[in-house]
């Protein structure tokens, strides 16, 4: 067994795992640390993939901005109802039917195809070809991106507003 | 590893999320299964870059983590606002649309 494989199975024990505990846990802000630690496991998964920058926006943006937003939310709204943040599930059996599936579709359906199981050699700074590549090819994307993120931040703070 | 071990990986990832987007009866426990569910589909995009020898998957991860930021904030603000209003986080109170 080869490193590399060695290390996939480690994250793939981790990422799901935690996933499972983060869909199953009761108390809600346990769930909430379960998906932080499921979002570090994908950000190991990037370094695997060679994707380092990846694997840096993702424990900057989503395991430090995602799991703070959400906390957050979750101490507002247990602030104002003053119960425990427990929570139940419901429909078990038809969720667990639909996701097992789904999954049994698109399983089936990445088996029968040929795929690839060698990389190819890339070049060996990734994060400057995805710099070069953003601000050259994808510029108009990137522009509509900073207006998207500007208006769904303001409508943020627009519903979130304290009442006056 | 090939690429089939990432995308079944992913696929995993996602259809728990989606399992959790079904049955959770809280409102930020369903934003939580969209967040995971998003997230698998990012090692997809990652795996599929990697093993085809082109970075512009990797680009669009870049996107797809910004949107799903976005969505976050807005989907927590709109959870607030409706804590505010229906005093109640749990999506089968929210039914005021139902005829």
């Amino acid at each position: 067994m080869t490193g590399e494989a060695l290390a996939f199975w480690g994250l793939a024990v981790i990422l799901v795992g935690s996933a499972l505990a983060v869909v199953l846990t009761k108390n809600l802000f346990h769930a909430v640390l379960w998906l932080a630690l499921a979002l570090t496991g994908t950000a190991g998964v990037f370094l695997l993939l060679d994707a380092e920058f990846l694997a840096a926006v993702q424990l900057l943006l989503y395991a430090g901005g995602i799991v703070t937003i959400v906390v957050f939310a979750i101490v507002v709204t247990e602030r104002l109802v003053g119960e425990r943040i427990s929570q139940t599930s419901r429909r078990i059996a038809a969720g667990a039917i639909v996701a097992a599936g789904i999954l049994a579709a698109v399983v089936s359906a990445v088996m029968e195809r040929p795929l690839a199981l060698e990389r190819p050699p890339m070049e060996s700074d990734l994060t400057q070809i995805i710099g070069e590549t953003v601000m050259t090819r994808f510029v108009l994307p990137f522009e509509l991106l900073a207006v998207l993120m500007l208006a769904g931040l303001m409508g943020a703070i627009y519903f979130a507003r304290p009442d006056d | 590893m090939g690429l089939q071990a990432y995308l079944i990986l992913a696929a995993v990832v996602f259809c728990i999320g989606l399992f959790g987007v079904i049955t959770r009866r809280n409102t930020i426990g369903i934003l939580l299964g969209i967040e995971l569910m998003l997230n698998s589909v990012n090692i997809n995009l990652v795996a599929f870059a990697r093993y085809s020898g082109d970075v512009t998957g990797m680009v669009f991860t870049v996107f797809t983590i910004c949107i799903t930021v976005t969505e976050a904030a807005l989907g927590l603000a709109i959870v607030i606002l409706l804590f505010r209003v229906r005093r109640t986080v749990t999506a089968d109170h929210l039914d005021l649309l139902k005829g």
